[in-house]
């Protein structure tokens, strides 16, 4: 434990380093990911046809692991930040996309009836009814998206991103326990903590008719 | 390219580490469940313990995992049991929670004593969406097992593994593909058997 307390303190500005390192890399891609999805789970959800293609292809993506992908993202552009930025990015589109979809899908046909029946246009219904309806389930993909994506950057320490995972990874490599110990506590501690912060924004989100009678 | 030579050994130890885990996770994940269900604030605790075990990044969880049991398939079967907690126990309690109320009263009405009732009665009932936690529980499973090759364990993470640091894109395959393969089909089978059950149980 004294042990554990020394290296911190020997080692305390590269721990922060890394761990800004790691909410940048998280940061970054989970914003380009939120940015990309919504638009593209709203389009899906005026193709229907072509959504069930779409959304089979990311179910597949989906049971591909990390490893393997960081693995080829390596091969394809080399090692560093960036490589894994591009990977981490594509990667966290796919949950806010599935549930930016069927959140919108989802939202009660009457509604939507009801507000062409007032004489709502195709855009006013969209961001009026649609969307926020929807913004509940959508904070939950997002969720899912942001705690994947900061598990996924702990192993993109192994192209070279930095990040807590670089920490895990020394660690490992050296059977240095004191690395391992930090990266995977503090690693774990953003997840949760992050985890909890967006599942209160998403109580924020819920528009009050919806909680009515619950 | 080079050829993909698929290990069908490791493919074997892939999946059997994975079922070992899920199966003590079942056992647990469902003990975990009832006890939920039978204490309020146990129930509080639990759903909390499990949703957060679930969070912690798979690296992360994994290598403390190894500095306290040490390199090998034990310590990864230990990882992958706690992953898949989660969705058993909490579709365990859902599913308990989810019974009309006027089935547990007859239950009780013909005399049955609380263990009759939950073994007879109330997990029998529970049992589809239990079921789909656990295929939740394998699928996930098979992915998060590929980590195991950085604490020592067996399986297709070794190919892998070994392909990324070499660079040798046909060996990655050899290890991605049964990997994804197993995941889809566990995925697919499961789904079906799911519908089954609830056909069986819909007149």
């Amino acid at each position: 434990m004294r042990d554990l307390y020394e290296f911190v303190l020997n080692n305390r500005e590269l721990i922060w380093r890394e761990t800004i390192n790691h909410m940048w890399l998280v940061g970054v891609s989970t914003t380009l990911g939120l940015i990309i999805a919504l638009p593209l789970g709203i389009l899906l959800s005026r193709k229907k046809s072509v959504a069930k293609y779409v959304l089979a292809i990311v179910g597949v993506i989906q049971t591909i692991p990390g490893l393997v992908l960081l693995g080829f993202a390596m091969l394809i552009f080399g090692v560093g930040t960036k490589p894994a930025m591009v990977v981490l990015t594509l990667y966290s589109i796919l949950p806010t996309l599935q549930n930016t979809y069927t959140g919108i899908i989802q939202v009660d046909r009457g509604c939507v009836e009801s507000a062409k029946g007032i004489g709502m246009s195709k855009i006013q219904i969209l961001f009026k009814i649609e969307i926020p309806l929807a913004l509940p389930s959508i904070a939950v993909g997002f969720r899912m998206s942001v705690i994947y994506i900061i598990s996924w950057a702990t192993l993109a320490g192994l192209i070279g991103a930095g990040g807590l995972g670089d920490l895990i990874w020394t660690g490992l490599a050296t059977y240095e326990n004191n690395y391992i110990i930090v990266g995977a506590v503090l690693a774990a501690v953003l997840a949760i903590v992050l985890g909890s912060v967006i599942e209160g924004i998403q109580g924020l989100l819920t528009p009050r008719g919806m909680k009515i009678g619950r | 390219m080079k050829a993909i030579n698929i290990n069908f050994l490791l493919v074997y130890e892939h999946l059997i580490i994975v079922l070992v885990a899920t199966v003590i996770a079942v056992f647990v994940g469902v003990f975990l469940g009832v006890l939920a269900y039978w204490h309020k604030l146990a129930s509080k605790v639990i759903i909390w313990v499990v949703d957060t075990v679930q969070i912690i990044p798979s690296l992360a969880l994994l290598s403390i995992l190894m500095i306290i049991f040490g390199l090998g398939n034990q310590t990864l079967i230990i990882g992958l049991g706690l992953y898949s907690l989660l969705p058993i126990t909490r579709n365990t309690y859902t599913g308990i929670l989810g019974i009309e109320p006027s089935i547990r009263e007859a239950s009780k009405g013909m005399g049955m004593t609380r263990l009759q009732q939950l073994l007879k009665v109330e997990l029998p009932l529970a049992f589809p969406l239990i079921f789909s936690g656990i295929k939740v529980a394998v699928v996930t499973g098979l992915g998060i097992a590929v980590m195991g090759v950085l604490i020592g364990a067996g399986g297709l993470g070794y190919p892998i593994y070994r392909g990324i640091q070499t660079r040798n894109t046909a060996l990655i395959m050899s290890g991605a593909i049964p990997v994804v393969l197993l995941a889809l089909g566990f995925d697919y089978i499961m789904t079906k058997i799911e519908s089954l059950i609830a056909k069986r149980r819909s007149p």
